[in-house]
């Protein structure tokens, strides 16, 4: 009988529960992984640098930028209302709430932001929602699809149509909605709009209802996020994090509540908060945030008055066709708009607006005149992914999908 | 005690009285401005410290090839206990010298001073990462830079073009492009006449 030869097994071992500074000083352990940039998980155009042994990370590097197109140099070199159609490509899962945050901004560089019409605030405040709802389904959807759970994704994406057929009879475009404008909107409710809003209400509801029932206690759902991808408290504050990601470590703090822009200090809503930072009570804080959006919803369409929907002042918004074909006051009012743009004071301000990614910030810096002199996006995407080499080390490679997921990241945003 | 940001500002002012102007608001914000560049890093240590701004919302810079003091930088910083927003405004010269990094103070200014960097070419000091960031390594202009046009600047980097080659070893072979990018119009390109 041949001798049963004994395999090191022991050195393998022993290998494995060395302290990592040690396999750090041998780099012939470690190898170097490239991930993305076109990876289904990638959530668009993301790459990774990952140097791991085994399955474990040592280091995560993200490399962004593949969908640079300068969106701030642009927005030097056209006027302000030019610049509407960029920012619906910048969270381009939620156009309307971009629309509505650069408009806000321009708002209140030109001092007018409290003379906007009460029912221009309500539309914009239902806007803001629709797309963040719009938003959080696609973000949970992918979340789910990322860890397997394909039904989720489709589940999601057939509500998520149903905006996009509110936003077509709102503003003509399914996705570029390019919807506000400086001091209003290009256009009133269409007949019979708000009845459809409380419809999709309804149905959303239900169908938040079978998201969650797939989902919120699934044990392999749990498994692969219930402490995975934790950020504390400090971190997300230090990291400024914004949004779910920082509500979810645990930080009570919401733009809406605290300082209130549109109307929202008129509705009542619940800011929900998490407890331990990781990917599970992201994705719980996702789905009640979408509950809270469609009261809202509710209410805003109860409230809503009738009235204008535009600022009556022919300097900021364009004259109708009506009296620019009759006054000469307002023809040229009309070709100054059209060829020179607002004249906005020289300043500086800074709109920060409650997005579903998180703070979408616009920085304008004004010379005067009919364009910024440098406009500075902060989009929340940016932020979240400078964390995840933090989150990230010491994981195991299956975490970067749930990681990923559960931050909600858009490259249009982060790269602009 | 809960502050106004205008208490924060002139208590900033009075604990740094020759370097800090006097605060300006504008539409319910106030900007204090850094007169000596050199000490950001003190400054922002104490904002942080005792004046409790915890968060820095974004870094960014303005480019005024007219000015001598060229480029100024802009902190967006916010205190979570305060709930107040201040804008910490300071501006140095091209090319004579650097700026200290915050990054060590809020760990976001470190992307954020990368993208800095990478637009606009000024550079951190004891920065941890400073690599361009949005462009790619090697990209030899700083685009955000009034001088820079908005259609572009030829750069040395040829551009890579994937054609299907299967007789040829591969579903795909890349080579680089023959002509530059002052010569090459893409939209007049064809398989046929122009790699």
């Amino acid at each position: 009988m041949a001798e049963i030869k004994d395999f090191e097994f022991e050195e393998m071992g022993s290998k494995s529960v060395q302290p990592s500074n040690a396999i750090n000083e041998s780099l012939g352990d470690v190898m170097t992984l490239s991930m993305g940039p076109s990876h289904p998980s990638m959530h668009g155009v993301l790459r990774f640098k990952a140097e791991v042994d085994g399955e474990i990370f040592h280091r995560i590097t993200p490399d962004i930028g593949y969908l640079h197109r300068g969106d701030e140099k642009i927005a030097e070199n056209k006027t302000w209302h030019q610049f509407i159609p960029y920012t619906d490509r910048l969270d381009y899962l939620a156009p309307l709430c971009n629309n509505v945050a650069y408009v806000m901004a321009v708002e209140k560089l030109l001092g007018i932001a409290d003379q906007i019409p009460e029912r221009c605030q309500f539309i914009r405040v239902i806007c803001c929602e629709l797309a963040r709802i719009s938003s959080h389904l696609v973000g949970i959807g992918c979340f789910g699809m990322d860890l397997g759970a394909l039904t989720v994704f489709l589940l999601a994406y057939n509500e998520r149509e149903k905006v996009f057929n509110l936003c077509e009879s709102l503003s003509g475009a399914r996705f570029t909605t390019s919807y506000t404008r400086i001091g209003g909107l290009s256009r009133d409710l269409p007949d019979g709009w708000l009845g459809e809003v409380n419809k999709f209400c309804d149905e959303v509801l239900k169908a938040i209802d079978d998201l969650e029932s797939f989902l919120t206690r699934n044990r392999i759902f749990l498994d692969r996020t219930e402490g995975i991808g934790v950020i504390t408290k400090n971190q997300a504050i230090s990291w400024g994090l914004t949004g779910v990601n920082l509500r979810g470590s645990g930080m009570d703090f919401d733009l809406r509540r605290d300082h209130p822009y549109l109307v929202y200090d008129r509705l009542n809503f619940d800011v929900p908060v998490g407890v331990k930072g990781d990917c599970y009570d992201r994705y719980i804080l996702r789905i009640l945030e979408m509950r809270e959006s469609v009261n809202i919803l509710r209410q805003c369409v109860k409230m809503i008055p009738s009235g204008p929907i535009n600022i009556d002042d022919p300097k900021i918004m364009l004259p109708t066709k009506k009296r620019v074909l009759t006054q000469m006051e307002d023809l040229i009012h009309h070709f100054m708009l059209a060829t020179e743009g607002i004249n906005a004071p020289a300043g500086e301000v800074y709109f920060g607006a409650e997005n579903p990614k998180g703070e979408l910030g616009f920085y304008i810096y004004s010379k005067g005149g009919g364009s910024p002199y440098r406009l500075k996006i902060r989009p929340p995407s940016f932020v979240s992914i400078s964390v995840m080499p933090l989150m990230l080390k010491g994981a195991m490679l299956a975490d970067v999908p749930a990681v990923i997921g559960s931050l909600d990241i858009v490259m249009g945003e982060c790269d602009r | 005690m809960k502050k106004t940001v205008k208490d924060l500002a002139l208590r900033l002012k009075a604990h740094f009285p020759d370097i800090i102007a006097e605060p300006v608001e504008f539409r319910g914000e106030c900007t204090c401005t850094l007169l000596d560049s050199n000490r950001l890093h003190e400054v922002a240590e104490y904002l942080k410290d005792q004046l409790d701004f915890d968060f820095l919302k974004e870094a960014t810079s303005i480019d005024e090839p007219d000015k001598p003091l060229r480029f100024t930088l802009v902190y967006e910083l916010y205190s979570y206990y305060h709930r107040v927003q201040l804008r910490l405004k300071t501006s140095i010269a091209e090319g004579n010298g650097k700026i200290s990094s915050l990054s060590d103070l809020w760990a976001s200014a470190n992307w954020q001073e990368r993208e800095i960097y990478d637009l606009m070419g000024i550079q951190f000091e004891n920065h941890p990462d400073l690599r361009r960031i949005l462009m790619w390594d090697g990209y030899p202009f700083h685009p955000l830079r009034k001088d820079f046009p908005l259609e572009g600047k030829a750069s040395e980097c040829g551009v890579l073009f994937t054609r299907p080659a299967p007789m040829e070893g591969g579903p795909f072979v890349t080579q680089p492009g023959l002509l530059d990018d002052e010569d090459r119009e893409p939209r007049s390109r064809t398989p046929e006449n122009k790699f």
